[in-house]
């Protein structure tokens, strides 16, 4: 009898834990949040936590953003990667309080192209970090912001 | 939310091209409510876009993006008719979505 139970036991273990195994699974789909680069206060810190390492400056990446923004609460800021392969487009605030904004992860036929908009406390440079067959690419273009968008 | 969702995708040559709008506060934590109360940060964390069932786009982000977030982005291959899904989780477990089906140019 109490071998019987054992069993049984052991049985519900297993199923339960297939259980969680598929529930994992189905969260998978989602990338795992990138948590240190969204905290990262810095940009070299966030620039790490993405995995960035021997970035290279590129040409092939245009960001289309205001030379001025008026209004820092809402800067329309595109991205367009011509690099072959392009995996994922990051966007880095370098003056924000928290400088990573955004990653974007490409796949099934996606182009290497984003467009959103963005909240910048103050003038600073932004940053597109492109990652292409495993390799690290960037471009950066300066926005200057009349009233930050941050507090507001 | 008072604003629904919009979206619209339209074929541009061989691509989708795929405007979002979504409605959210997008609170930075840094913003304080008449009271002098800093407002706790409310943002959508995850957004992830399918075509046809496929994930398209798999996008992470911060508080720094913009309330009533929009999204643009664009699918290579796509045809006319083809299904494209939306759905964001914001870090209180919120969820939204919207669907569409892409439109001929």
């Amino acid at each position: 009898m109490n071998q019987l139970r054992r069993t049984f036991l052991k049985l519900s273990a297993a199923v339960f834990a297939a259980g969680t195994g598929l529930l994992q699974a189905g969260q998978a789909l989602a990338a795992a949040r990138n948590k240190a680069g969204f905290e990262s206060k810095a940009t070299a810190d966030a620039l790490k936590a993405l995995g960035v390492s021997g970035a290279q400056q590129s040409k092939d990446i245009v960001i289309t953003a205001p030379d001025i923004a008026e209004n820092g609460a809402q800067v329309a800021v595109t991205v367009t990667s011509k690099i072959a392969n392009t995996q994922s487009i990051s966007i880095v605030v370098d003056k924000n309080p928290f400088p990573l904004t955004s990653s974007f992860d490409f796949a099934n036929g996606a182009e290497g192209y984003v467009s959103t908009r963005l909240k910048m406390e103050q003038t600073s440079n932004v940053m597109a970090v492109v990652k292409a067959d495993g390799n690290f690419f960037t471009a950066s273009k300066e926005v200057k912001v009349t009233i930050g968008g941050c507090g507001g | 939310m008072a604003e629904p969702m919009k979206i619209r995708a339209k074929m541009e040559g061989d691509a989708a091209d795929v405007k979002v709008l979504m409605s959210h506060p997008m609170e930075t934590g840094q913003r304080k409510n008449e009271k002098g109360e800093l407002v706790p940060r409310h943002f959508i964390q995850s957004v992830i876009a399918t075509h046809n069932g496929k994930i398209v786009l798999d996008a992470q982000w911060s508080q720094a993006i913009a309330r009533n977030p929009f999204l643009g982005f664009r699918i290579k291959g796509a045809r006319a008719g083809d299904k494209i899904t939306i759905s964001w989780t914001d870090n209180k477990g919120d969820k939204g979505g919207i669907d569409t089906t892409v439109a001929a140019s």
